[in-house]
């Protein structure tokens, strides 16, 4: 709950009628070795959403933990409703009316969705104890305010993921923020789901709660942003309202370069069949996978989440090998156990999430890159051949612009389309025959998107057959040959090329 | 504009500054007990060669436990039965190691044999022990923790078992020349080279940092996790083994209280050392200093005529404090990312 002094301040700020609720002035942030952020400047009207855009690194995500008293500025000025703040902590941005949605999602899984929003403020009864039917009661006050129909005496690990999202800008309203942060709040959840958040998210605004939001997706920029401000390798480059820009505007903003196309798929002779599946299943999880897959083709699996699509590729490279059906590789029947045995078999997988299987993040740039390579050759008298591995790995560092002063930093230090390259530049040092991409772009920025799908597309051209899996059906529709589509665990259709279109994907992905 | 500062100069070796600033601990640790040495006793700590001596043959048989166990911590693991597989091997194989000159030998059948039989005897219990470890870990799936506590209590139960509490001695010469001289510190320093070569040059050095940094990610790579970890677990019971060994030869005698608390020395070398008990770091330079370190601390505190119980309480808030200085380190690392 926001303090008395918060309270009084609010008081003040309605007097006043100011037209921003956040002034930010002439920050700066320096982390050993980079500035974060110089000299940025950021101005938040209240009852409106404002996104803040940029590539990775750009410094928006520096800004953000700023503004939720995570970091504090080296220096600059924040005046929150006309008076300039300290925001020492989260705690203390949160007692000012500052919340803050986490991208991962910060509730405890084994407690009531009543028990996390009151906690710290729970209400007790007569003897000093918490009084858990009153806290059900408030919650369930708190959401019929916001219509939501969640149970507040469900556990929180039983919820889903934009369930517990709900729970969490619950319990912003219930602090009675007046500022409320959103990192990339839709990047885990279904469409039906986004709607629903964008109809609470305008529902606070009608409130007059300010929303700062951080998106990489451009289309719900124009759904819910009022105003957006761009920022650009650590510095601000200005703020537009959202209805007077196209989106090549915003991309030249950010990248401070124009982009003639965002998938530059180039054509690629298609060769033999190397992969075929059959009837792949998993029961539970997928049934009846069956496609052929073709040297220097690029198969899109598209659906929504939660459809199948990662299953089946952890399925083909052996993460959760499929219990029923046939792998085929180059007309040869292969059975694939493992990881070790796909990977003999000439199969990469990139997985979707990054952090979690992707990185070994106290390692340097060279150990994450040259991992998978190691398991075949690269050894000379028990030892494994540093010289010629580091060759080729700078090699690999070069030709995929990966931004880095040298090989030996360690790969946490790096921004989100950094490791995304190292990870694939692991995956090309086995020089596979056949790549999987699980959501290769999630989350990395605009420019290193771009370099991503040529790559791609050159590999095609070069015979490496590649199943790409991705949520963005532009990026699906724009790189594939063909796409494959699932709902709910069943490949619903296969379209080509000349026949694709969102529309037909999505009524094939949602029935 | 350029916001990524490029560093001019490359680093000449990777983690030379964390290696740097645990050489530094060990020189304040030396001056210390030199100056205190001059002000209390009226002589000088370092300027005694055989202080040393007993210093570093006294940590020798901890310091090749800790080679072993600070490759369990890398893979995110922890070792806690390495004492007690020292005095489950010193004792079997000081039974087969027994000189023939002695009327009432174990087995009166098995003695003068050549060296190598108690040696093969010794190692390859330490390793079945360390496989033990390592199959329970990787295939059911238990914590390190109590599968190692589990061998912790049974390999010190077999090893008072094995003769009714009695204690096994007379071993042939050539077992006790093993022991003897600086033979133990050469043993110590031959395995630390090994393994540090083998940590940083080799496969299996690459694929146990990785475990232990995501062993998710470490599968989905082709590494075979579970086979991995047996091996390394393996190893750490391997080097335990030969501390057994070394330990008895030493002594020229075994008993079932032989190597009590060594796993939770052999821990501390590591962790302060630099080792990262969350896995993914460490390195075996920084546990062989780690070993010396404490080595340094008995020794001084001996010198001192500091009393022993002070010296564990003391040794209690160092390992701790070699922690907590890890945690920070990690957590600063968190916030920069």
């Amino acid at each position: 709950m926001v303090s008395n002094t918060t309270l009084e301040a609010i008081e003040r700020y309605k007097e006043k009628s100011l037209p921003y609720i956040l002034e930010i002035e002439g920050i700066r942030k320096e982390f050993p070795g980079v500035v974060a952020l110089d000299d940025v400047q950021f101005r938040l009207r209240p009852g409106s959403v404002h996104a803040l855009m940029g590539e990775n690194g750009a410094g928006k995500s520096t800004l953000m933990k700023i503004i939720a008293g995570i970091y504090t500025p080296d220096r600059g000025t924040i005046r929150l409703r006309g008076e300039e703040v300290v925001l020492a902590s989260p705690l203390d941005a949160l007692e000012q009316g500052i919340a803050m949605i986490h991208q991962e999602l910060a509730l405890m899984d084994w407690m009531t969705v009543a028990e996390n929003i009151w906690i710290r403020r729970e209400p007790k009864n007569a003897l000093g104890l918490i009084d858990h039917r009153k806290m059900t009661e408030m919650t369930r006050e708190l959401f019929a305010q916001l219509r939501l129909k969640i149970d507040p005496t469900a556990q929180i690990s039983t919820l889903t993921v934009a369930q517990r999202q709900m729970v969490e800008i619950a319990k912003a309203v219930s602090h009675r923020s007046q500022v409320l942060i959103m990192d990339e709040p839709t990047s885990a959840i279904t469409e039906t789901e986004v709607d629903h958040l964008f109809e609470i998210i305008r529902d606070l605004k009608a409130r007059g709660v300010a929303i700062v939001y951080i998106t990489h997706k451009m289309n719900e920029l124009f759904e819910i942003a009022d105003e957006f401000s761009v920022f650009r390798d650590g510095k601000y480059v200005g703020t537009h309202a959202s209805t007077e820009v196209t989106r090549d505007d915003i991309i030249r903003m950010m990248v401070g370069r124009e982009i003639t196309e965002m998938f530059p798929k180039e054509e690629a002779e298609i060769g033999e069949v190397i992969l075929s599946v059959e009837n792949l299943s998993l029961p539970g999880t997928f049934h009846g996978i069956t496609f052929d897959l073709r040297r220097g083709e690029i198969l899109g699996l598209a659906g929504l989440v939660g459809s199948g699509r990662s299953n089946v590729a952890e399925a083909l490279f052996g993460v959760t090998p499929a219990t029923e059906g046939k792998i085929r590789i180059a007309g040869r029947d292969v059975t694939i156990a493992s990881p070790a045995d796909a990977m003999r078999e000439g199969m990469a997988l990139l997985t979707e999430d990054r952090k979690a299987t992707g990185c070994f993040l106290p390692l340097t740039i060279l150990e994450n890159m040259q991992i998978a390579a190691l398991h075949e050759g690269h050894v000379k008298l028990g030892c494994v051949d540093e010289r010629g591995m580091t060759n080729l790995c700078l090699e690999m560092k070069d030709k995929l612009r990966i931004k880095t002063p040298n090989l030996d930093e360690r790969i946490e230090n790096l921004s989100g389309g950094n490791q995304q390259k190292v990870l694939i530049a692991r995956w090309l040092l086995t020089k596979p025959k056949i790549l999987i991409l699980d959501e290769p772009t999630r989350g990395i920025d605009v420019g290193a998107k771009a370099e991503i799908h040529r790559l791609i597309s050159r590999l095609a051209q070069q015979g490496v057959a590649v199943i790409m899996i991705s949520s963005e059906l532009p990026e699906v529709l724009g790189m594939s040959d063909r796409i494959m589509v699932m709902h709910e665990g069943h490949m619903t259709g296969i379209l080509d090329r000349a026949e694709a279109t969102q529309v037909k994907i999505m009524e094939l992905a949602a029935r | 504009m350029d916001n990524v500062q490029i560093e001019p100069v490359k680093r000449q070796r990777r983690g030379l500054p964390q290696e740097l600033n645990i050489l530094l601990v060990l020189v304040a640790v030396a001056l210390v007990f030199e100056i205190l040495g001059w002000i209390f006793q009226g002589q000088s700590f370092l300027m005694n060669t055989r202080r040393l001596t007993i210093m570093i043959l006294q940590v020798s048989v901890v310091g090749i436990i800790a080679i072993g166990v600070t490759q369990v911590i890398i893979t995110g693991g922890i070792d806690l039965s390495s004492g007690s597989v020292v005095a489950m091997t010193a004792m079997i194989t000081m039974s087969v190691a027994q000189s023939g000159d002695y009327a009432r030998a174990m087995y009166p059948a098995l003695t003068d044999l050549p060296v190598i039989v108690p040696l093969a005897v010794g190692l390859g219990l330490g390793l079945i022990a360390g496989m033990i470890n390592g199959a329970l870990i990787a295939l059911t799936g238990i914590p390190p923790f109590i599968a190692t506590l589990g061998m912790m209590v049974t390999a010190r139960g077999i090893a008072k078992w094995y003769t009714k509490g009695q204690p096994i001695s007379f071993p042939t010469d050539g077992f006790a020349a093993i022991g003897s001289g600086a033979w133990p510190v050469f043993i110590f320093l031959a395995v630390a080279l090994i393994f540090h070569i083998a940590l940083r040059y080799t496969r299996y050095g690459k694929f146990t940092y990785a475990i232990g940094a995501n062993p998710q990610a470490a599968r989905v790579s082709g590494i075979n996790v579970q086979r991995h970890l047996i091996k390394v677990y393996a190893i750490a019971g391997l080097l335990a083994g030969l501390a057994g060994i070394v330990t008895a030869a030493r002594a020229e005698t075994a008993q079932a209280g032989m190597g009590m608390m060594y796993e939770l020395d052999a821990i501390a070398a590591a962790v302060i050392g630099g080792t990262s008990l969350s896995g993914g770091r460490g390195r075996i330079f920084g546990t062989v200093i780690g070993t010396l370190i404490l080595g340094l601390m008995m020794s001084g505190f001996t010198f001192l005529r500091v009393d022993a119980f002070y010296q564990e309480i003391v040794k209690g808030v160092i390992i701790v404090a070699a922690v907590v200085a890890d945690t920070f380190r990690q957590n600063a690392r968190s916030k920069k990312a």
